[in-house]
């Protein structure tokens, strides 16, 4: 048996390779495989719906600015952090999310529920200068976005790219793209087939400036968002489908 | 599947799967008859002071 | 014949047919960046196509004006048949994305501890140069070490040259284009928003094609060694090749926008999402800075000691647990958080199992020592190497007790796993990096020794200091945040607001600063050492015998 066995890895270059690939392979496929597998990865809840379209361009904000270096949106279940930031997370709270966003490093404090913690004018404020409402913080101003129009040349495709993935946009969604993009931030807009197609969608101009709509509109309408879909009063975290 | 099949599978076949993977590795490379071989790789960096042969 | 006469130019070695073949492609590739940059969707695309066509015209021109080699190799005499020609350039690549990455480094690390340095600009804000701060240090200062010490191990072990005459040079000069590609789409804001993984579907696509030749290139050589056996190292290097493929394929798999589009949708989310991108992050650090490198120690460190590698035995079953035990331990990044427990308790288990192949190569790589110890005291690069393994111990024991549940609930999120990294990245990579520069550029530009072998202790122990001060501060802070954020007062309420941790944080983010910059100064010493080395130069100095018979 050892005559046979390893001379041939050593002497073998292509058979090297090979054992390496079966040797790496094992434990990815082990740990990966079954989370698309197994049925009671990600729970049942009421109230996940895919993002509006401002909200989902505001998103692109986040992932653009590199937020998650420095946010986490994970609230783990321990004792202090669920008292700091709420409810522990579920995988359901961001199973529409390409990608995930869960963060690794807290520099600044968890967003997985910062969703209707502060108000627009707070944000507003703190966009343009951090220091003016919390002055140990160290994080960067974003003077820029409140500026600068959002662009949403690529809304269409990005709705279609996230079907692809596996997001339940429907045809009227798409359809409805831009037009629901432009009345989640215009106070006068008539927002019922918006409400209708994403329900809990917060209407309403962010930046408080009716004249364009901006990065920091879509930014905002994103955060304001965030940890507020699920019900918690009909979540039963002891029921057998949720014992992960 | 769910998770029950999937635990019980690595408890039995997965465990004696991957332990006779690693005692075949240990066992081949303390194999006395091959120690001669392994001497000769491990000089392979020291005696390279050789032209490349094309 | 010219072929060797002028085996030292890119194009040497190579026949008449490729390269008109390497001309052809390069037209090619010039006229389709052209197309790519007119008909971009935005700007950042179209940046980017300007960029490859600018790059491929490059390349055209300089292959038109070579398309008869006769210039003879200047390096003749040192090259002995081999191509070190690219082993050069990768080594003077690595030094200077070294000292950019490191400062790069030094100025997020200064904008933690005075934010004012973000000139709340876009471009400068700290969520943009912290992933090019990653990549430039990981794969454009990493990824060259491990290019030229790969391609100088494996023509040596296996006394051959390099396979390929032109593939060596596309490996090359592509991986720099990918590495400027990246860095300036951060700083452009094209994020695919995955940590170590933010490159965009285009640039990963370049990647993958310059990798696929690179493997070509490295198992070609494999195959026609004039060598019985392949050398430990180079499995190393062949497992760090392969599985960083199959890592880059499966987490980047992105839908594009369009195919001019600079942004693109990952097919995988959230929880899955995040099991894959673990998957991948803590292989990268398992294979690209871990594997890749143990390559490097298991070649320079035998070689600069003179004696053959403590126990090949060991050597072996220290490669393939290594290799088959990483792959598991991804979860750990998980723990608590909504993935499924059982991953979360494998990717445990696994990573305090990884401690023992992980000492296997501390303890291979420390005993080649044994019997030569006194060289620790008179040659200063041997001592870099053998510190660098040290850390190497010190942060795998590190590694497996973050990754214990009850730890990692008050390790993960904090500043104590920066400082984990840390003393991986600049204790074991970069210090078995330097010791391998130090090494290999004597070596190939057939000097008698390095410029100056002072300077190399001086760099030795202000990035000893550095790391030092690094990795203390980051331990204490990181604890006494963990701590502060579950601190409770007789009230049973939380004790501290989240504010107030971050202020606590401040004199720990200077010192945190401080070591960086140390740590700076001391790859500038080594820049300037072995620029000077490469020039020919030798810096008189009182030398402790038996010091340069290595080199």
């Amino acid at each position: 048996m050892t005559k046979f066995s390893h001379e041939k890895f050593e002497k073998n270059s292509i058979l090297l390779l090979v054992g390496i690939l079966v040797v790496v392979a094992i434990g990815g496929l082990v740990e990966i495989v079954p989370l698309f597998l197994v049925k009671s990865t990600i729970e049942k809840v009421e109230g996940m719906r895919p993002y509006t379209p401002l909200e989902l361009e505001g998103r692109q904000i986040y992932v653009r600015e590199g937020c998650y270096v420095c946010h986490s949106q994970m609230i783990r279940s321990l004792r202090a952090e669920v008292e700091r930031y709420g409810h522990y997370s579920l995988a359901a709270e961001s199973m529409y999310d390409h990608p995930f966003q869960w963060g690794s490093r807290r520099t600044g404090p968890d967003l997985a529920r910062v969703g209707g913690k502060y108000s627009d004018d707070w944000h507003r404020v703190h966009m343009d200068d951090p220091r003016a409402v919390v002055p140990e913080s160290i994080m960067p101003g974003y003077p820029f976005l409140a500026k600068t129009p959002l662009n949403y040349n690529d809304l269409v495709a990005r709705l279609k790219a996230n079907r692809m993935a596996g997001v339940p946009y429907t045809d009227e969604m798409i359809a409805a793209a831009e037009e629901d993009l432009k009345a989640q931030s215009d106070p006068d807009a008539d927002w019922d087939g918006l409400l209708e197609r994403y329900p809990g969608a917060v209407t309403r101009d962010f930046d408080g400036n009716p004249e364009m709509i901006s990065e920091f509109d879509a930014l905002v309408a994103y955060l304001q968002m965030l940890g507020t879909l699920v019900d918690y009063d009909v979540f039963e975290p002891e029921a057998d489908g949720n014992q992960r | 599947m769910d998770y029950h099949q999937v635990a019980q599978f690595s408890e039995t076949w997965g465990l004696v799967i991957l332990l006779s993977m690693f005692l075949g590795g240990v066992v081949y490379a303390l194999w006395p008859s091959n120690k001669s071989k392994f001497d000769q790789a491990a000089m392979l960096p020291l005696d390279d002071d050789a032209e490349a042969q094309q | 014949m010219s072929e060797t006469l002028s085996a030292g130019s890119p194009t040497g070695g190579s026949t008449p047919l490729m390269r008109y073949a390497a001309l052809g492609t390069s037209l090619l590739a010039t006229l389709f960046g052209l197309l790519w940059a007119l008909n971009a969707a935005d700007t950042g695309m179209a940046i980017h196509g300007w960029i490859f066509t600018l790059a491929s015209a490059l390349s055209l021109g300089y292959l038109a004006m070579n398309l008869n080699p006769t210039k003879a190799n200047p390096f003749e005499e040192v090259d002995q048949g081999y191509n070190f020609s690219v082993v050069r350039f990768g080594a003077v690549a690595s030094v200077f994305w070294g000292v950019v990455g490191f400062l790069v480094g030094l100025v997020i690390a200064l904008q933690l501890a005075a934010p004012a340095l973000n000139f709340d600009w876009p471009f400068t804000n700290f969520g943009r140069l912290r992933p090019l701060h990653t990549s430039a240090v990981i794969f454009a200062f990493g990824g060259n070490v491990l290019l030229c010490t790969s391609f100088y191990t494996v023509q040596r072990t296996c006394r051959t040259r390099l396979a390929g005459n032109l593939a060596p040079w596309f490996v090359f000069w592509g991986y720099q284009l990918f590495i400027v590609l990246a860095a300036t789409g951060y700083v452009l804001g094209i994020s695919q928003g995955k940590e170590y993984a933010e490159p965009e579907w285009y640039v990963d696509l370049w990647l993958t094609v310059v990798w696929v030749v690179y493997l070509l290139v490295f198992l070609g050589t494999l195959m026609k060694r004039k060598e019985p056996h392949i050398y430990v190292g180079n499995w190393f290097f062949l497992a760090f090749i392969v599985t960083v493929a199959m890592l880059h394929l499966v987490n980047n798999m992105t839908i594009p926008l369009s195919l001019t589009s600079s942004s693109s949708v990952i097919v995988w989310a959230g929880v899955q999402d995040a099991m894959v991108q673990w998957w991948y992050g803590h292989n990268a650090v398992g294979f690209f800075l871990t594997a890749g490198f143990l390559g490097i120690m298991y070649y320079f460190v035998p070689k600069r000691a003179g004696r053959p590698v403590y126990s090949y035995r060991l050597s072996i079953i220290h490669f393939w647990s290594l290799i088959f035990l990483y792959i598991w331990a991804g979860p750990h990044h998980l723990h608590y958080t909504a993935l499924p427990d059982w991953a979360q308790t494998l990717g445990m288990v696994f990573s305090v199992m990884l401690w023992m192949p992980s000492w296997g190569g501390m303890i291979n790589g420390l005993m080649t020592l044994s019997g030569a110890w006194d060289k620790l005291r008179t040659d200063p690069v041997i001592r870099m190497l053998v510190v660098s393994v040290a850390f190497y111990g010190m942060s795998t024991f590190e590694g497996p007790v973050m990754s214990i549940k009850a730890v990692n609930s008050l390790s993960h999120y904090t500043d104590w796993t920066i400082g984990h990294v840390h003393s991986g990245a600049l204790g074991w990579v970069g210090f078995v990096s330097f010791g391998a520069l130090y090494c290999l550029v004597p070596w190939v530009w057939g000097r008698e020794r390095l410029y100056s072998i002072k300077m190399v202790s001086w760099h030795f122990w202000i990035a000893t200091i550095g790391i030092v001060l690094y990795i203390c501060s980051m331990w204490v802070a990181g604890i006494m945040q963990g701590l502060m954020w579950r601190t409770y007062n007789s009230l049973g309420f939380l004790e501290y607001s989240f504010a107030e941790t971050v202020a606590a944080m401040n004199p720990y983010y200077w010192i945190r600063a401080l070591g960086g910059l140390l740590f700076v100064i001391g790859s500038l010493i080594m820049a300037y050492n072995i620029y000077k080395t490469i020039r020919g130069d030798l810096r008189e100095e009182d030398l402790p015998t038996g010091q340069i018979a290595a080199a």
